[in-house]
């Protein structure tokens, strides 16, 4: 699968972002330098989202920018409001599932985007704060809907450096 | 795909047979280039549907199919409650009920000229589309709760458009069945602000010509003549649909341990109809198509209004309206015997053929009316149900054509305002908000909905009446 857009640790997008990668991501992360960072993957007619870090929770921040990376420049969004978000599953696939999907819940209906996030997790409860501001179709020129997270791709796991993933395809 | 595994039975059908895990065959109805161009993926969703327990005949694919959540997208898949069969959230789509309405005129060419451009602004303002582009209606709990129970026939009693629309709708415009309770709150606070909206990606309202006549007695019992314009919506149950979609997949998947069914992919997530969850999807679901429904009523009445601006009195009666995600509980002659099936459709039209009692007497003699459309800018098709050799696929014909390269590649090949400009240049008038979302529209992403349509026909599936090209494009 090629990666879209890739970012560095500070969440910058790099020099060879808009590149597609091509091929499979290899297990091991040899595809993935930086030691945090988020992309997206080419799905069919969807797109999938990846995130990766030195924990599971900076995992699941990394993809939730890759969420609103599918949908805006990350960068075009203020990190004015805070909204707090939890869940709870028994395992971490499908707490990632529910992560994106409270996600575009809260986008959906409070008509924000976000782009910044903190994420504690113990055991199988997620708690988060998620950081935006309205949508404001003229500044951040959305390019999709995003209509839930779905388990195709979906994979929470670590690298054999001790990184931690978190992906799955979104539909829009 | 790899064609090495499929048997080929004639130019338009193939199959695997049961193997392994599956209960019944897995049957392509595609030409031969069209199988080639398909994902090994699809075979292999086709396959998993197969060993779904309760499944009745095979597992179909469609023309058009292409890699889907579990099940393939372009696939049918019907199952037998007194056999446990199941129902599947991943088999319907999360865009339940998303599908085609097309709406006639007297009007021609030569009549939409002098007002082309003027016209297709008024339709891109009255009709909201888009991220972040709320509709103007807002419905109480109540409100919402009615518009989940009546579908379009809700619609009507509120004011928008007239009784007689009711007929030319699947189900009558109301799928009876339907359980707002079983519909969450979020889904509901999704819908809040979508009522009366179009939508994004790959959703749209064109302003079309009847190109071409492939079957001039059908045509004239569907009142289509060359030359006339018609108007299409594309879009289904916007957020409530696709929240349906996530809550029953998350909780199908928790539950499908407890029913001991072996899932060979999270997405295939399935529960018996005989069972709570089964029974509360099918409540929610069918709420989803009254959701669209209702939607697709409400913008054909704006659609409406905006025409009434330019051409006073004008009729607009719909020929039809289809739905393509969507499960139905229908009566089918599978095994040599008539039986209750719950059929799914994901990305898949219902056809019903000449005679069939469902069908409004007007169109009884044709068959239904199957809407297919193609990609922004190409051209859009009318066909008809059909019985030729009986049954096939329990009356299903394709739904579209499906993406060729994905998003990401149509945004590195094409820039949405050179799409746009090129469209112009061939007399096609793009409205959209977002041109990064024309880019990944762009005509020569899709497939050829050309070659679908021809082998859905040589298929047997459905039979050609119409071609449309598009002269207004409205997206989000």
């Amino acid at each position: 699968m090629a990666a879209l857009v890739t970012t560095s640790s500070s969440g910058r997008p790099g020099a060879a972002s808009l590149r597609p990668r091509g091929g499979t991501v290899a297990t091991g992360g040899t595809t993935l330098d930086a030691l945090e960072g988020y992309e997206l993957f080419a799905h069919e007619a969807d797109i999938g989202v990846r995130g990766w870090g030195p924990t599971r929770e900076k995992a699941f921040e990394q993809v939730a920018l890759a969420l609103t990376s599918a949908i805006t420049d990350p960068q075009l969004v203020e990190s004015r409001e805070p909204v707090g978000i939890c869940c709870e599953a028994p395992d971490d696939e499908v707490l990632l599932v529910d992560w994106l999907n409270a996600l575009v819940y809260q986008m959906a209906t409070l008509a924000m985007l976000f782009g910044r996030f903190e994420v504690r997790i113990h055991d199988h409860r997620l708690e988060a704060t998620a950081w935006g501001e309205p949508l404001d179709p003229l500044k951040h020129r959305p390019a999709v809907e995003i209509k839930g997270a779905t388990f195709t791709e979906v994979a929470v796991r670590r690298l054999e450096d001790g990184r931690w993933l978190a992906q799955c395809v979104v539909d829009v | 795909m790899d064609l090495s595994r499929l048997e080929r039975i004639d130019a338009t059908c193939w199959r695997i047979e049961p193997a392994g895990a599956m209960r019944v065959p897995a049957v392509f109805y595609a030409d031969e280039g069209l199988l080639r161009d398909m994902d090994d993926k699809v075979a292999e969703q086709l396959v998993n549907v197969a060993g779904l327990p309760g499944i009745v005949e095979a597992a179909y694919a469609m023309p058009d199919a292409h890699w889907g959540y579990g099940f393939p997208i372009g696939g049918v898949a019907a199952f037998d409650p007194d056999e446990g069969g199941v129902v599947s959230a991943g088999g319907v789509g999360f865009d339940i009920s998303c599908g085609v309405r097309t709406m006639l005129t007297d009007l021609r060419r030569a009549d939409l000229e002098p007002v082309l451009d003027r016209l297709a602004d008024a339709l891109f303002r009255a009709i909201p589309a888009g991220l972040g582009r709320h509709g103007s209606i807002r419905l109480t709990t109540r409100e919402l709760d009615a518009m989940l129970a009546g579908g379009a026939a809700w619609a009507v009693e509120r004011g928008w458009g007239r009784a007689e629309d009711l007929e030319r709708i699947e189900e009558r415009g109301r799928m009876a069945g339907a359980d707002p309770a079983a519909v969450s709150n979020r889904a509901k606070e999704r819908q809040r602000p979508e009522m009366g909206t179009l939508g994004s990606g790959n959703h749209y309202l064109e302003v079309q010509e009847v190109e071409s006549i492939f079957d001039a007695a059908t045509a004239a019992g569907f009142g289509l003549q060359r030359g006339m314009i018609v108007v299409t919506i594309h879009c289904g149950s916007r957020g409530l649909g696709h929240q349906i979609g996530s809550d029953y997949l998350r909780e199908m998947v928790l539950a499908a341990q407890r029913y001991g069914i072996r899932l060979p992919d999270r997405e295939l997530a399935c529960a018996p109809i005989r069972s709570d969850i089964g029974q509360r999807y099918l409540g929610a679901m069918r709420a989803g198509i009254n959701c669209a429904l209702a939607n697709r009523q409400i913008i054909g009445h704006l659609v409406r209004e905006v025409f009434a601006q330019f051409f006073p009195g004008l009729e607009m009666p719909i020929l039809f309206d289809v739905s393509h995600n969507t499960c139905k509980q229908e009566r089918h002659r599978a095994g040599g015997r008539e039986r209750t099936l719950f059929v799914h459709r994901k990305g898949a039209t219902r056809a019903f053929p000449p005679g069939h009692r469902d069908l409004p007497e007007a169109l009884r003699p044709w068959g239904q009316p199957v809407l297919i459309g193609g990609s922004m800018g190409t051209g859009s098709w009318v066909l008809a149900g059909n019985r030729l050799d009986g049954e096939k696929a329990f009356s299903s014909a394709a739904h579209g054509a499906g993406r060729a390269i994905s998003r990401h590649q149509a945004l590195r090949r094409w820039r949405g305002e050179a799409i746009v400009a090129e469209l112009h240049r061939r007399g096609i008038l793009v409205r959209s908000h977002s041109m990064r979302g024309v880019a990944e529209e762009a005509p020569a992403a899709y497939k050829d909905v050309d070659a679908v349509v021809e082998a859905a026909h040589a298929a047997g599936l459905a039979r050609k009446v119409a071609r449309l090209r598009p002269l207004i494009v409205v997206k989000g």
